[in-house]
């Protein structure tokens, strides 16, 4: 070796070592002031201010508890109890929760020593320990109370509407009503509303013991009570389930079903027409591009809104994507087993049946299984585009902006489902094709 | 079938036994093929059935209408073109804002996916016990649709691009770190071995030793989720999280006279889609091909 060639190399090695070193900072550069645009562009410090921490905070609170509502018409005089405020939720006629007592005078204890006391002619008195006792008369749309000028920021007052918000639960005043909310931890009537007899009953009671109500049997009347539980409604959430679940299936394996011939067209092997090749192939991109939200608008005008809307809207974007999968993988095949079959006389068809498919299947396999998982994902936001399955139930309860706990209810069943769809196809993978991973 | 009944068969009658035993193995198994295959004709056409059923409008009432929605566009879209190159500038700026969710969620998504793929690969992990924590953890986040972050951020931040960007930046830090750790599995240990005993740090030996090993196909993925990002990020947008896919849904609502801003929309969509998938796929291809070489 000359020390000219030690030179270059050494110019060369020196070359590289500093484009390395250009590239070592001009990424992070890059990055960062990428990053730097996307904190403006996204408005990030306007995000800030805009983020309602409230909206959080009643998240937070309402997805693991419950409120039961105890509310005095200020017209009638009357006082209803009713779990979330629901008429579903309502407590039967002449019963009323335990923290409730007396008859003129209606004493709500929140607990702690904090008292509610609903007194005749629309009057009412809080008791707030540490504070004192508010009092306040409710009269034609307007609220009068002792309260002067200098208020905590836990109580929000104006001539028609007192709010007071207490660790313990919250009392709101119009004119119209007094509302006093008790807060409680869990998914109340979660099993069964207070109009099934079976309401209150212990598990052992329900399994073991005689008949709650004389109708029916007390297993099957207690499962058709849960499961037509009309505040919880566990039979729709199980069809939504059902629809999503459906979607994903019907779609992916017809996907699979249709891409498998149109690979054969667009693999080199088995077709040489370029042109039949081609178009094939620019099929498959188009629908791919086209994406499954377009296909869902499109569809969803033809064929309304439904879980057939939806599978079809999988079908199509993934039969262009198995099609381009499936095509590569034909084109790997190892034609010496195409070859072996066709020497025993095999016709074309015989050939494809036991000299390709058999190799690819596997590949195949995997691919449709590993899609049917990520599709049960894709079906839960189709229907809530499309409208169906539990993705539109989600939508809807958070929509509504209250019902917190149907949402955490939701989350949770559709984190499950994904799961379950995920092990499934694992498991399926793993009986059909014989590797575990 | 053993060597031992192979080395026996001499007589006609062992021949004879082997095949009818063979032949029985071949009818069961054609036989368990067969029930497969109709449980699953049958799964599939009730399926087909029930979907049918509950749908609002029908499979077969509905076929015939299929072209009648693209055709409305796209005629209003014809007589208006004039106006499409004006409107594809007007949307431009939410393209823009669809592409940019994608993108950095893409960045951080493999980022956090890097460190936890890291994280939970056997011989590569900082804290070898919290292996099957972190594998639970990114499997939790690759299983929570992004609708439903997506969702519930929305009603914390308000409507907007971030909701969209972090939900679909958890779901890719979950579906990246598994892709990642399968790759970081079969890495050369011996660099970190060889870092090791010079001393370097966790980090170090990750940054220095295994990073360079399995970059190219790391890229490879990001870039594969980039493309399946641009996607969701315009799906989400429908629901409410900005971009091309919220403009999308108000246009959709003005119904007929507003179809060119459909059209419009439809042919960014398109056009940035088959884009980004023809660049990735053509970036990877390279990259691949670098690998193998």
């Amino acid at each position: 070796m000359t020390t000219a060639d030690l030179d270059l190399m050494k110019h060369n090695a020196e070359g590289l070592f500093r484009r390395k070193r250009v590239l070592a900072f001009a990424m992070p550069a890059i990055v960062a002031a990428y990053f730097a645009y996307i904190f403006f562009a996204f408005d990030i410090p306007g995000l800030v201010q805009r983020a309602s921490m409230d909206n959080a905070v009643t998240l937070a609170s309402d997805s693991w508890s419950y409120k039961v509502h105890v509310t005095r018409s200020n017209s009638t005089g009357e006082i209803a109890y009713a779990v979330e405020g629901e008429r579903k939720g309502a407590y039967p006629e002449g019963q009323r929760p335990d923290w409730v007592s007396g008859g003129d005078i209606v004493t709500v204890d929140l607990g702690r020593g904090y008292l509610v006391r609903l007194l005749p002619e629309n009057r009412t008195e809080v008791d707030i320990p540490g504070y004192g006792t508010i009092e306040a008369q409710a009269g034609d749309r307007q609220v009068t109370t002792n309260l002067g000028d200098d208020l905590p920021d836990w109580i929000n007052a104006s001539d028609r509407r007192v709010a007071i918000t207490t660790p313990e639960g919250r009392i709101t005043l119009t004119g119209s009503k007094t509302e006093v909310f008790n807060y409680f931890p869990g998914w109340e009537l979660f099993w069964f509303t207070f109009d099934s007899p079976y309401h209150g009953q212990p598990v052992t009671r329900i399994l073991f013991g005689d008949r709650i109500d004389p109708d029916r049997a007390n297993i099957a009347g207690a499962l058709a009570d849960w499961w037509n539980n009309p505040m919880w409604r566990h039979k729709d959430v199980a069809w939504a389930i059902g629809e999503t679940i459906l979607m994903a299936f019907l779609g992916t394996m017809g996907a699979a079903m249709l891409a498998l011939p149109l690979a054969f067209l667009a693999a080199r092997r088995f077709t040489p027409m370029v042109v039949v090749r081609g178009l094939t192939r620019r099929l498959f991109d188009f629908v791919r591009g086209v994406d499954a939200l377009i296909w869902t608008v499109v569809l969803a005008r033809a064929f309304g809104p439904g879980p057939l809307t939806g599978s079809l809207a999988i079908l199509i974007t993934d039969t262009g994507t198995f099609g381009k999968i499936f095509s590569e993988a034909l084109e790997n095949v190892d034609g010496r087993q195409i070859e072996g079959v066709a020497s025993t006389g095999a016709k074309p068809l015989q050939r494809y049946r036991f000299g390709v498919i058999p190799q690819v299947v596997p590949v195949l396999l995997a691919q449709v299984l590993y899609f049917l998982e990520s599709n049960t994902r894709s079906a839960t936001i189709i229907g809530a585009i499309t409208g169906g399955g539990i993705g539109l139930m989600l939508t809807q309860a958070i929509q509504t902006q209250k019902d917190w706990e149907e949402v955490a209810y939701y989350i949770v069943l559709v984190v499950v489902m994904v799961m379950l769809m995920d092990w499934f196809s694992g498991w399926l993978r793993g009986r059909l094709i014989g590797r575990k991973d | 079938m053993t060597d031992a009944t192979l080395g026996k068969a001499h007589s006609p009658a062992a021949i004879d036994a082997i095949q009818s035993s063979y032949m029985v193995q071949v009818q069961r198994r054609r036989l368990y093929g067969g029930l497969t295959l109709m449980i699953f004709v049958l799964l599939m056409v009730s399926g087909f059935v029930v979907a049918d059923d509950r749908n609002a409008g029908g499979f077969w009432e509905g076929l015939h209408q299929i072209g009648d929605y693209p055709a409305a566009v796209l005629s209003e879209a014809w007589a208006k073109r004039a106006d499409l190159p004006a409107l594809l500038l007007h949307f431009f700026p939410a393209l823009v804002e669809t592409i940019n969710i994608a993108a950095v969620s893409t960045l951080f998504g493999a980022g956090a996916g890097l460190v936890l793929s890291l994280l939970s690969t056997r011989g590569l992990a900082r804290w070898p016990r919290l292996i099957p924590l972190f594998r639970r953890f990114m499997d939790i986040m690759r299983a929570v649709p992004e609708i439903v972050i997506a969702l519930v951020l929305i009603f914390i931040l308000g409507g907007g691009p971030v909701p969209a960007m972090i939900a679909i930046s958890i779901h890719t830090a979950g579906a990246l770190g598994k892709m990642f750790s399968e790759v970081a599995e079969n890495a050369d240990l011996k660099p970190v071995e060889g870092l090791a005993s010079t001393g370097a740090t966790w980090s170090q030996r990750m940054w220095l030793g295994v990073l360079p090993q399995v970059a190219p196909n790391y890229i490879s993925y990001a870039l594969l989720r980039f493309e399946i990002n641009i996607r969701a990020s315009a799906i989400l947008g429908f629901v409410g999280a900005g971009g091309l896919g919220y403009e999308l849904r108000n246009s959709m609502a003005w119904g007929p006279g507003q179809f060119d801003e459909a059209a419009a929309i439809f042919i960014l969509l398109f056009g940035t889609i088959v884009f980004f998938d023809q660049l990735s796929s053509r970036y990877r291809n390279r990259l691949s091909e670098g690998a193998h070489a």
